[in-house]
């Protein structure tokens, strides 16, 4: 599906690689930056870019559609090609074009990489069928038809998304366990004592935990476990590294992502974990191709040299206005600003009626981590130390986490 | 310049205060409150509260 003006370009223009909500930004914010010729966006998704948040909390529960969840669009973006359910192939960056996969190749000046992550599955054996991942909003559609009170939902993995499903599962009125090799969920961004306090949260709604256990198999199927389905091929259960089994009527797999890289390969580039940026978010210092969003390994001298991804609903939008001044600047010879990209991360979760707000780099703290006010059984907020003593991240937890959260805020953006 | 925050939606993130904090406040109720017709000087900053809000519940006419 194309919207707008196609092909008959006079000059290559940007082409933006994936039309999320990393793509969508970019777009908007190379128009802000000041470029003014062609931009093309591809995606393979056939859906115009929208929320994805909602994905595992309002969109499980009820019926969603996508207007419901679609991005407001700048008006600047009124003259950007969508080139939507289609995706990149293949990029050649030397000689500074795409080719897509019905064939067709993209000249471009300037390149965004905005292809996102997409959700890791498990590879033990077992029927394939029953097992939902939530990352699209075919995916969230197809798994809420599936979510009915009394049902029996088995979520693999304890990190963020597998407990927003959980709870939205529990509202619902379903039966729900989680399993996960962890000792306890959102292990690495929270640390044990907030994770127990997390997992008691859930555990005080009906959420059955089996932690620090993996998955040997699926069960149903060859094992010939009538499921009541009539579908042979849907897993009726999970069996466990200890040889326990839980039995379900549909899995969600929430076990981490798989950036989506595949399409920049042959181009000599690190693709170990997402693409290496520079501190202006330049793929490996290349000059015209720049990368946003889930995808982009960027340092961020708030904290230390390291590159990494940050899997936050804030990064797109943060790192797409950097990446498009320094995009915008180099195709129209304008000076690039050097001042490096140095993000202030910023995460919530929506868990029952509990919000857990997070400003910083908790993980990046677990040296020393404090209780800085209330208690971790109500209210609280909890304060994340590097280990030179410095306060790096903060998580709240609660009904006010937010506004809890906020007064934090500014110390925290105040070194960087 | 004129701001419509749907309240149905909006559930008080906050994050819309950070980026126009001249526009947007959070009363000490916890709840979210605005300038419906800001300063048109202010339009990048509240273009930004848009990009920014978790719940996209902030619209802007013109
Ligand atoms: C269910 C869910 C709930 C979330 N909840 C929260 C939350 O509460 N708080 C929070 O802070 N964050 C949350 N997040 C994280 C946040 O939504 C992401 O960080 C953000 O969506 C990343 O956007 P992106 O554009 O970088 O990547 P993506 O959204 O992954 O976009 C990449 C796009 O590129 C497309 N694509 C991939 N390969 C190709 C190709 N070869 N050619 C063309 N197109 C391609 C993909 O299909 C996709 O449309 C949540 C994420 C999910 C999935
Ligand atoms: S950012 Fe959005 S949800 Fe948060 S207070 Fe502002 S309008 Fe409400």
């Amino acid at each position: 599906m194309i919207i707008g003006v196609d092909g008959a370009r006079d000059r290559p223009g940007v082409v933006v690689a994936g039309a999320a909500m990393g793509g969508l930004r970019a777009a908007e914010q190379l128009r802000a930056a000041g470029w003014t010729g062609p931009v093309t966006v591809v995606g393979d998704e056939r859906h115009m870019p929208y929320n994805r948040p909602p994905l595992s909390k309002e969109v499980l529960a009820g019926e969603v559609s996508h207007a419901a969840v679609a991005f407001r669009t700048r008006a600047s973006v009124a003259d950007v090609t969508w080139r939507l359910g289609t995706a990149v192939a293949a990029a050649d960056l030397t000689e500074r074009r795409v080719t897509l996969a019905d064939g067709s190749t993209l000249p471009y000046a300037g390149l965004v990489v905005a292809t996102g992550i997409r959700p890791r599955r498990l590879n033990c054996p077992g029927p394939r069928g029953g097992r939902h991942v939530v990352r699209t909003l075919d995916d969230a559609q197809a798994l809420r038809g599936e979510l009915r009170a009394g049902r029996r939902l088995v979520v693999i993995g304890a990190g963020f998304i597998g407990c927003e499903v959980a709870a939205t599962a529990r509202g619902l009125g379903m039966e729900v366990t989680i399993v996960a090799p962890e000792s306890e969920p959102m292990l690495r961004p929270l640390g044990e004592r907030l994770g127990a306090a997390l997992r008691r949260r859930h555990e005080a709604r009906g959420v059955t935990f089996r932690l620090g256990r993996t998955i040997d198999r699926f069960l149903g199927g060859a094992d010939g476990a009538g499921n009541g389905h009539g579908d042979d091929d849907r897993a009726t259960g999970v069996v466990l590294d200890d040889a326990s089994t839980v039995p379900a009527d549909v899995v969600v797999e929430a076990v981490g992502s798989v950036p989506n890289t595949e399409w920049l390969a042959g181009n000599g580039l690190d693709l170990s974990d997402g693409v290496v940026c520079d501190a202006l978010l330049r793929v490996e210092g290349r000059p015209d191709v720049v990368a946003v969003g889930d995808i982009a390994r960027f340092p961020n001298p708030r904290y230390d040299a390291v590159a990494r991804r940050v899997e936050h609903w804030s990064v797109p939008t943060d790192s797409a206005k950097r990446a498009a001044r320094t995009l915008a600047a180099q195709l129209t010879g304008g000076a690039v600003d050097e001042t490096p990209f140095a993000p202030l991360p910023t995460f919530w979760s929506d868990q029952y009626a509990e919000r857990l707000q997070s400003f910083g780099a908790p993980g990046l703290g677990a040296a020393d981590i404090r209780l800085l006010e209330g208690e971790l059984d109500a209210d609280c907020v909890v304060g994340y130390h590097h280990a030179d003593g410095r306060l790096v991240g903060i998580v709240a937890l609660g009904g006010g986490a937010a506004v809890a959260a906020a007064r934090y805020r500014g110390a925290l953006a105040a070194h960087a | 310049m004129r701001i419509i925050v749907d309240m149905d939606r909006c559930q008080d993130h906050g994050q819309c205060v950070f980026a126009a904090p001249e526009v947007f406040q959070i009363n000490p109720a916890g709840r979210l409150e605005y300038t419906a017709e800001p300063d048109d000087e202010l339009r990048e900053a509240v273009e930004e509260a848009a990009d920014v809000c978790p719940l996209q519940a902030i619209t802007i006419e013109d």
